[in-house]
């Protein structure tokens, strides 16, 4: 029928559906953390190549959102919190999220090669291949560690920007990565609880599906107790200090503390408050990353070190 | 009805459009910013040219004149290190 709607349907995507592919909320933490990584490396950089950098880092990582959009497109119509996206909405065609990720992962890592190193920049192009293959392809259907795993890849940002000023990895990098690393289990799984999304159906294996929700909790205040060690460890380095060490110190007893409450708690009496524990100790995961890194920045200006 | 009623696909269109442009010429405008600053910073620009040249080769230590001043040339390497 050839009238005026002989277009409708033909799936045409505006310039903001591709933005959409690149998960810039996202990408708002590969930023923050990655700027962090590379402003407090004891090495001097211009500030336009450290911006450069950063927003190559960022391009990366919106790169293997895009390449996990595209290979997700079949969970993401089915759960209700993605079934918005671009691909499950019919705005962006498969390939298409295929192309624009392999485009962008290319870019990204030449050009961060050119801006910064070389080193850094492979450092970017295996993160995009763990995201994008290891995680996404690999072991996300497959294990409900899956956001442990998922969580190395998040970590790596702090990592890279470290390497673009220093050219390598050292244990200030290194836990830097340990922080981000421990501390996305508990904040994922305290989201799963109270979101009780339809994993099981989207063939994700969910810890609250596989496990259980009482083991879930569980597994929450043990990464919590993991991670403080680790997040008072950056403390001792080079770029800690008493700033650091005073906020790092009050957050992880607040997380510990969330974690332990999360732990005392029954479904029952979850249900009975409409998961106000577990919303709260969410939102303070939030801040305790957040925190975390900007103490970073604020004790590198006031003078790292003990 | 009128051929040059536009249509909402029209809009989504010039939002790529438009978008890519913006998109290239922030690019452009990136590489040659990143240019001025990498120049200016005056990083090593030559590259192996097939044989070697003087500015390639590692610096002299000015040691072997002063036997006096052994902790001197350490010192004064530091900056070069750390780079």
């Amino acid at each position: 029928m050839a009238d005026i709607h002989t277009y409708e349907g033909a799936p045409e995507a505006e310039f903001g559906d591709y933005v959409a592919l690149l998960k810039p909320r996202v990408m708002s933490l590969v930023v923050f953390t990655a700027f962090v990584g590379l402003w407090i490396a004891p090495v001097h950089v211009h500030p336009f190549v450290a911006f450069c950098a950063v927003l190559f880092i960022a391009l990366g990582g919106g790169a293997s959102g895009a390449l996990n959009m595209w290979y997700d497109a079949d969970i993401d119509a089915v759960m209700r919190r993605t079934a918005g996206r671009p691909i499950p909405a019919g705005r962006v065609a498969r390939p298409e999220a295929l192309a624009v990720g392999l485009a962008l992962s290319g870019l990204s890592v030449m050009m961060l090669g050119l801006v910064a190193n070389w080193f850094a920049a492979g450092f970017l192009a295996f993160t995009i291949f763990f995201y994008a293959v290891v995680y996404t392809i690999w072991l996300k259907r497959s294990t409900p560690q899956n956001i442990v795993i998922g969580g190395a890849a998040g970590a790596f940002p702090p990592m890279i920007g470290w390497a673009c000023a220093t050219g390598g990895i050292s244990l200030e990098s290194v836990l830097m990565f340990a922080l981000i690393f421990f501390w996305t289990p508990p904040h994922f799984w305290a989201l799963a609880l109270f979101m009780k999304e339809d994993y099981h159906k989207a063939g994700v294996p969910m810890l609250t599906v596989t496990h259980g929700r009482a083991a879930t909790r569980r597994h929450i205040f043990a990464y919590t107790l993991v991670l403080a060690p680790f997040a008072i460890w950056l403390g001792l380095t080079s770029v800690g200090g008493a700033f650091y060490m005073a906020v790092s110190v009050l957050l992880n007893a607040l997380f510990i503390l969330g974690g332990w409450r999360i732990l005392k708690r029954d479904e029952v009496a979850a249900e009975a408050d409409g998961y106000g524990v577990e919303k709260r100790y969410f939102k303070l995961s939030l801040y305790y990353l957040f925190l975390h890194f900007l103490a970073l920045l604020v004790q590198h200006w006031i003078g790292g070190g003990w | 009805m009128a051929l040059h009623t536009e249509h909402e696909i029209h809009r989504r269109r010039r939002s790529r459009n438009v978008g890519l442009g913006l998109v290239l010429i922030a690019f452009v405008v990136l590489v040659f910013a990143l240019t001025i600053v990498k120049v200016q910073s005056g990083d090593m620009m030559e590259g192996f040219d097939h044989q070697p040249r003087v500015s390639e080769l590692p610096r002299e230590e000015p040691a072997s004149q002063e036997p006096a001043t052994e902790a001197a040339p350490a010192v004064t390497a530091a900056p070069e290190d750390s780079q």
